[in-house]
C-alpha cells in the first residue's frame, strides 16, 4: 500500500477500498521501522494525523464531496509552522518551539484534507545542500545510508525515497527542492516565486524562498502544487492570479513542437560522467515524444553561485536578527542584571550553528558601509544579467533543461569542512531563483559508476509551470516504458522495511 | 584578495550580536579570505550601466482594506515566551542606568 503513489492511494480511499486511518497507520508504521536509520523526521504526529485521517474519513462516509487528494499522508518542512506542532527549522534557537499559528501552505494542506504525518529534518534555517546542518543531526539517503540526501529538505526527499510518506513539502531558495529529489530519485518542484504563499514560511532568503510540492511522481506534485498554490492576501509577494493548470498538463504529458532549450553552460566540465549520460538519453527520449531540441546560451550563469552567495547572506543576516531571545525561542544568560544586548549575544552563539553564523556575519559584512556596492551592489546587478539571459532564452525556447547538480549523492562528511565545495552542488538550480521562475527535477536514471539516481531539472518562465509538467511527464512516461517499472522501485530494502 | 582579519571578523559579530570564542574568529577569518575571493567575481559583469534588482517581481506597495478581524489572543501570542509578566513579554534591561 505505501509503495503506491499518491493519485492511486486517493483512488483507491474514493473507491472504499482502503480507509485513511488505514493509510496513515501504515505510514507511521514504516516510520517506526525504518526512521532510526534514515532519520527524515524531527517530530512525528500520531495522534493528530490518525485523527485528521478518521475524520476524513468520516466526512466521505457522510457523502462529502472532498478534495482529489483527501486522505493521503504528506510529510512537512520543519520551516513551516503549523499551530501546536514543535518547529525548529533544524535549529537549537526553535527548540521546542509550538507556533500558534497555521502557515498558508498548511492552512491549505488541512483544507484539502491531506493528512500531516510530522515535520522533516533540514539544514538549519534551510542553509545547507546535505541536511547535514541540521542541530538535531543528519539524514541518511534511503539509496546508500552512508550518503547524503540533499539539502536544505533532505528530510522530505528521504521520507519520499524510504515510502514513509507519499507527498511531501519543501522550500527552495537556492535549489533546497530540486536537488534533494536528484539524489535520491523522487520528483521535487519549486513553483514560480509568488505562486505559493510565503505566510508562516520561517524566512530564510525573502526574494528567493518559495515552497513547492514533493513526490514519487510528475502527476502527485501537479496535484500537490494545486492544493498549495494560489493567491494569499496575507503575503504581498503572493501573485494574484490563477494558478498554472499543471495537473491537466501532467495528466496530458504532451511535449509534440514543443522547443526545449538545452543550457550550455550547464553541463559538461565539472558534472558527473552518468550525470552527463543519463541526461543525453532523455533529451533522446524526449526528442522521440516530438519535441525539438534546441541550443541555448547564458552567459551569464557562471556568476550566479557568487551572486547567490552575497544575495542569501545578505538577506539572512536582517532576517535572522528577530531571533533575538525575546519572544519566543532559546534565551540564554538571562541573569539578573544581564543586558538585552548580551542575553541575544549568547543566545545567538548557543543558538546557531556554524553555517548559519558563517551566512550572518557574510551577509552583514556585504551590507556594510563601504562594502554594499562592491558586493551586495554588484550581485543585484548579475541578478539582472541573468534575468535576461532567462529571457532571452525563452524567445528560442519554451522550457530550459540542465541536470539538476553535477554529482550524485556524496558521502556524509565530505565536504563538511569544505563550504565552496558544498555551495557548488546549487550550481544548475541557483539561476532559477534569481529569477524567480519555475523549476522541476525528475529522475532520469542511476549513473552507472556508483549506481546513484540522477536528476533531471526543467525550467519554465514565470507563471508558466504548466509547461515543465508537461515536459516531466513526457519524459517520466519514456522512461517507466523503457525500465518496466518506476526507478525506486530499484532502491535497495531498508532493513525493517514494510 | 580581500581578506578579513580576526578583529574584522569580531566587530561583525558584534553588529551581528554573536558572541563568538576567539577560535571561531580566527577560522572564520580564515575561511573568508577564500569566500570572499569567490564572491568578488560578480564585479567582472557589474558595470555601471546595468540595473540592479532586488526581487523577481515588479511590486508596487500592496495594500488592502483597513478592516478588523481576529488576531492571536494574549494567551496564544505569549506562548513561546521565555519569560512573561501580567501578561506581557518580560525582558531584560534594555536603557542603561540613569
Amino acid at each position: 500500500m505505501i509503495r503506491n503513489s499518491a493519485s492511486e492511494m486517493a483512488a483507491k480511499l474514493a473507491s472504499g477500498e482502503i480507509t485513511s486511518v488505514a493509510l496513515t497507520q501504515a505510514h507511521l508504521d514504516q516510520i517506526s521501522a525504518v526512521d532510526t536509520d534514515v532519520h527524515a523526521f524531527l517530530h512525528v504526529d500520531t495522534q493528530g494525523a490518525l485523527a485528521q485521517a478518521a475524520a476524513i474519513d468520516a466526512k466521505r462516509k457522510s457523502g462529502e464531496k472532498l478534495s482529489p487528494l483527501a486522505g493521503v499522508p504528506l510529510a512537512l518542512k520543519d520551516v513551516m509552522t503549523q499551530k501546536g506542532i514543535p518547529t525548529t527549522c533544524g535549529s537549537k534557537i526553535l527548540e521546542g518551539w509550538r507556533p500558534p499559528y497555521d502557515s498558508t501552505v498548511v492552512a491549505n494542506l488541512k483544507k484539502n484534507d491531506i493528512v500531516i504525518l510530522g515535520k522533516t529534518n533540514m539544514d538549519e534555517f534551510a542553509m545547507g545542500s546535505s541536511t547535514e546542518n541540521s542541530a538535531y543531526g543528519p539524514t541518511h539517503n534511503p539509496w546508500d545510508l552512508t550518503r547524503i540526501p540533499g539539502g536544505s529538505g533532505g528530510g522530505s526527499a528521504a521520507s519520499l525515497a524510504a515510502f514513509e510518506a507519499p507527498l511531501a513539502i519543501g522550500t527552495d531558495t537556492g535549489g533546497s527542492i530540486r536537488q534533494p529529489a536528484a539524489v535520491t530519485g523522487t520528483v521535487g518542484v519549486k513553483p514560480t516565486y509568488g505562486g505559493v504563499s510565503r505566510y508562516g514560511l520561517v524566512a530564510f532568503s525573502s526574494s528567493l524562498d518559495q515552497a513547492g510540492p514533493c513526490a514519487r511522481t510528475v502527476l502527485d506534485a501537479a496535484l500537490l502544487h494545486e492544493a498549495i498554490a494560489g493567491h494569499d492576501p496575507k503575503d504581498s509577494t503572493s501573485i494574484n492570479a490563477p494558478v498554472p493548470a499543471v495537473v491537466a498538463a501532467a495528466k496530458s504529458g504532451n511535449v509534440k513542437g514543443m522547443k526545449i532549450g538545452v543550457v550550455k553552460e550547464l553541463n559538461g566540465d565539472g558534472y558527473q560522467k552518468g550525470v552527463r549520460n543519463r541526461f543525453e538519453e532523455s533529451l533522446e527520449l524526449l526528442a522521440a515524444a516530438g519535441a525539438e531540441i534546441v541550443e541555448v546560451s547564458a552567459p551569464n550563469f557562471e556568476y550566479a553561485l557568487a551572486a547567490y552567495y552575497l544575495i542569501a547572506p545578505s538577506e539572512c543576516s536582517s532576517n535572522l536578527a528577530r531571533f533575538d531571545a525575546m519572544r519566543y525561542g532559546l534565551r540564554v544568560g538571562d541573569i539578573d542584571g544581564a543586558s538585552a544586548e548580551s542575553v541575544m549575544n549568547l543566545t545567538r552563539e548557543v543558538g546557531f550553528g556554524r553555517e548559519v553564523k558563517r551566512r550572518i556575519i557574510l551577509g552583514t559584512y556585504a551590507l556594510s558601509s563601504g562594502y554594499y556596492d562592491a558586493y551586495y551592489g554588484s550581485a543585484q546587478k548579475v541578478r539582472t544579467l541573468i534575468t535576461q539571459d532567462f529571457n532571452k532564452a525563452f524567445e528560442i525556447a519554451d522550457v530550459l533543461v540542465s541536470p539538476t547538480c553535477p554529482t550524485t549523492a556524496f558521502k556524509i562528511g565530505e565536504k563538511a569542512n569544505d563550504p565552496l565545495a558544498m555551495y557548488l552542488n546549487d550550481i544548475a538550480t541557483i539561476p532559477v531563483n534569481m529569477a524567480g521562475i519555475g523549476g522541476m527535477s525528475l529522475p532520469s536514471g542511476v549513473a552507472e559508476e556508483d549506481g546513484l539516481p540522477v536528476g533531471f531539472q526543467i525550467m519554465s518562465p514565470v507563471m508558466k509551470d504548466d509547461r515543465m509538467y508537461s515536459v516531466g511527464a513526457a519524459l517520466e512516461a519514456a522512461l517507466l516504458s523503457k525500465w518496466g517499472a518506476p526507478l525506486l522501485s530499484t532502491i535497495p530494502a531498508l532493513a525493517g522495511s514494510k | 584578495m580581500t581578506s578579513l582579519s580576526r578583529d574584522d571578523v569580531a566587530k561583525l559579530a558584534g553588529l551581528a550580536r554573536i558572541e563568538m570564542s576567539d577560535e571561531e574568529l580566527v577560522a572564520l577569518s580564515n575561511e573568508f579570505t577564500v569566500i570572499l575571493d569567490a564572491v568578488a567575481r560578480v564585479q567582472e559583469v557589474a558595470s555601471a550601466d546595468v540595473a540592479a534588482t532586488s526581487h523577481p517581481l515588479p511590486l508596487r506597495n500592496v495594500f488592502r482594506p483597513d478592516v478588523v478581524i481576529p488576531s492571536l489572543s494574549p494567551a496564544d501570542a505569549l506562548s513561546g515566551a521565555p519569560a512573561q509578566e501580567e501578561q506581557r513579554f518580560r525582558v531584560p534591561q534594555i536603557l542603561g542606568e540613569e
